[in-house]
């Protein structure tokens, strides 16, 4: 047998992988073996045959941004010509054209501007909810700590603020790798990954569940990948409020990084790593905005169980040149040829609906 | 469970070599099993190929647009007098021919339209043109339909066309115009083209001369799982019958701008194209080759394929048309040192060849 073999075995069995153990996985295991062992576990977890996903509208309420990360090909100054803030009446419309569409949440999230201030975005919280009826899961940490910065309060109390106006739960965006040597190369100015976590932290213990991002395929290392699925594990035994990793690739055009974009292989194995590192963590999402509706579903068969959002908007991703669309028809398609019920969810991953019908065979 | 029992029992043949069956075929496309089907394939891929990736450094050139037989599924094909149809002179076909020369490439992939303008001489022309700016790159050119058509114009046998473009330089025939088999499928999808018989005779014909030819599968249209199973099957048998094909390309269907959009018909997705490949690296035991044309299942899938049965990433390419034209939203190009990386990073060993599978370059 194997080291990755017998590896796989320890966590079929039960067993927690180590640091050492999981950099031996991703190193030396084979695409299939590790996509096995993903699914077994998936399949442990999810044995409804349902893979899941959710209409929301993403909201970026501003491109201006005093981080600039080099691997971000978003951000403005407040002074450029394609620099903008979102006004109210756009805001509304965008919101009710997500209700229309039978929508049930908001990703709003936007750069670091340095002059929008937390009344700012208690209001904004505040004129939503008393408008809609909708899930507001909003501000990743660096935009937290941010207005922590900006107000002079704890980022525990920036928090209960926002949820007191009506943030219902926090995305996972902003980790990217949660290795400071790393994050000092890749974006300097963005919080380190203590600080991230810090927020996480905070949250969950408001109660408010959030998710967790991982962007790879740049200049980490396999141990830097196995160090931020630990450190999102040892948080979720802490805390318990992840409620879905979300593994992402890199996207390069436009950005300062340059380089080139991961291969679907490593994706892929990158994907069934974390599903079979993260043994306390419920959901791990695909991600069609990155890596295109074909290897997306495949990823069904390396440890994911949830097809996303319908991304109505996401400007970021696309700054970036992702050319794929998905409609929703789509990921309805690629889940039920794939064999699985596709299932409409809301952000704490409880199923609206499902649509048995549409499973092929 | 009946699914599971099937492909245990398909497994073990694998193990041992046997042949699969026509129902074993069938049975492994119902099935939403990926991965098994992605290990059993591996096995086999493995057997034949071990780690190695084969890729070409190649150049496509589509000299001509105009077409009689105008197939639904194409979104390339012109009738002549379109604003839009264009015919590349043999002094065109040279300049870009010329282009090459010096980048080290092993082959010129020259496929066209059926167009009435072009006769025998202007394709001999055309083979001994790029063979004298290219003398030791391979020239693989003309599908069976072209070939057929020559041959009709001309009233002369498959064997003497191709004999007499063999001897212009003509070295080897790409796999295009296969499609689907089934005469039912054809009907629909390009009830002009060549039927699947024509086809096979002209490849039969072609390997009985000594030339090696390519064979494909259009999939992802109109056509059943049981379809795509006789098609590959019909392979099968000519390939024991000459052992002339060098390797067989499933091509996934791209329906933007052909007449068979409005028929609702999606692009294929990433289950459909992992399970052709794998299926076929199973249920063509006699080829040596499968390949993954990354422009059409996307370069991402190609590199993932390599895991399911796939040795060969097709090439460099550079100027596709044809795929383009349906709303492929790939590059035209890729250079080397990516398709070297994308091998190298899923953990297989690049190998460039030519289109014989002679290894031009070693030490990757």
């Amino acid at each position: 047998m194997s080291n990755v073999e017998a590896l796989l075995d320890k966590v079929l069995s039960g067993g927690r992988l180590s640091l050492e153990e999981g950099i031996e996985l991703i190193e030396r295991g084979n695409l299939i073996e590790l996509g096995c062992a993903a699914n077994t576990i998936k399949n442990k977890l999810h044995p409804e045959g349902m893979v899941t996903y959710i209409i929301d509208r993403n909201i970026n309420y501003t491109n201006v941004c005093v981080c600039q990360c080099r691997f971000c090909a978003f951000y403005r100054h407040v002074n450029d010509q394609d620099a903008y803030v979102i006004e109210k009446a756009e805001l509304y419309k965008k919101i009710e054209e997500t209700l229309g569409v039978g929508g049930t949440e908001l990703l709003i999230q936007g750069g670091l501007h340095p002059d929008l201030k937390l009344e700012y975005y208690i209001e904004m919280l505040q004129d939503i909810k008393k408008r809609y009826d909708i899930h507001i899961h909003s501000f990743s940490p660096p935009e937290i700590v941010h207005l922590s910065q900006l107000s002079g309060l704890p980022v525990s109390e920036v928090l209960l603020k926002l949820k007191e106006a009506g943030l219902d739960s926090l995305p996972g965006g902003g980790a990217e790798i949660l290795v400071d040597r790393v994050r000092k190369q890749i974006s300097p100015n963005k919080i380190g990954w203590r600080e991230w976590m810090d927020v996480m932290d905070a949250a969950h213990r408001l109660g408010m569940k959030t998710t967790a991002t991982m962007v790879f395929g740049h200049i980490e290392s396999s141990a830097d990948i196995i160090t931020h699925l630990i450190r999102v594990r040892d948080q979720q035994d802490a805390t318990g409020g992840f409620t879905a990793f979300i593994p992402w690739s890199f996207q390069p055009r436009n950005t300062d990084l340059g380089g080139t974009t991961s291969g679907g292989y490593e994706y892929l194995k990158v994907l069934a790593v974390s599903r079979i590192m993260l043994d306390n963590i419920p959901n791990i999402q695909a991600s069609w905005v990155t890596q295109g509706a074909k290897i997306a579903q495949v990823a069904l068969s390396f440890g994911a169980n949830d097809f996303g959002s319908t991304m109505l908007e996401e400007n970021v991703v696309r700054a970036a040149g992702v050319s794929y669309r998905i409609a929703l028809k789509e990921i309805q398609r690629c889940i039920a040829d794939a064999g699985f019920i596709p299932a409409q969810r809301k952000t704490d991953y409880s199923i609206i609906k499902t649509f048995p019908d549409l499973r092929a065979g | 469970m009946l699914n599971q029992n099937i492909l245990s029992k398909i497994a073990a043949k694998v193990a041992s070599g046997e042949r699969l069956t026509r129902d074993e075929g069938i049975a492994l496309y119902h099935s939403n099993d990926l991965l098994t089907i992605g290990k059993l394939a591996s096995q086999v891929r493995e057997r034949k190929n071990g780690k190695k990736a084969f890729f070409i450094v190649n150049r496509h050139i589509n000299h001509t647009n105009i077409c009689i037989n105008r197939c639904k599924l194409c979104a390339f094909g012109r009738d002549a007098g379109d604003p839009a149809a264009y015919v590349m002179s043999l002094d065109e076909i040279e300049a870009k021919v010329a282009e090459s020369a010096g980048q080290n490439i092993s082959e010129i992939h020259i496929v066209g339209g059926l167009n009435s303008d072009l006769k025998l001489d202007f394709y001999i022309e055309m083979m001994q043109r790029v063979r004298k700016i290219l003398p030791g790159v391979v020239i693989q050119s003309l599908t069976a339909v072209e070939i057929e058509f020559l041959a009709q114009t001309h009233n002369m046998t498959y064997k003497e066309v191709l004999e007499t473009l063999h001897n212009a330089g003509l070295d080897s025939l790409p796999g295009g115009g296969a499609e689907i088999f089934a005469p039912r499928v054809r009907e629909i999808i390009c009830p002009k083209k060549i039927d699947g018989e024509k086809w096979l005779a002209v490849h039969r014909a072609a390997h009985e001369i000594g030339i090696r030819t390519n064979a494909t599968m259009l999939y992802g249209h109109v056509e059943t799982i049981e379809e795509r199973v006789d098609h590959l099957i019909q392979l099968r048998e000519l390939q024991d019958q000459t052992g002339g094909f060098l390797t067989f390309i499933p091509l996934a269907f791209h329906p933007q701008n052909t007449a068979l959009e409005s028929m609702g018909i999606s692009t294929t997705t990433g289950y459909d194209d992992l399970k052709t490949l794998a299926i076929a690296r199973l249920m063509l035991d006699n080829f040596d080759h499968i390949k993954a044309y990354w422009v059409t299942v996307g370069p991402k899938l190609a590199q993932v394929s390599l895991a399911f049965g796939v040795d060969d990433l097709d090439g460099t390419v550079v100027e596709e048309k044809i795929a383009h034209d349906a709303g492929a939203q790939t590059d035209q190009a890729m250079s080397k040192n990516k398709l070297v990386k994308m091998i190298k990073n899923a953990g297989y060993i690049p190998v460039p060849r030519d289109t014989l599978y002679n290894v031009v370059e070693e030490g990757f």
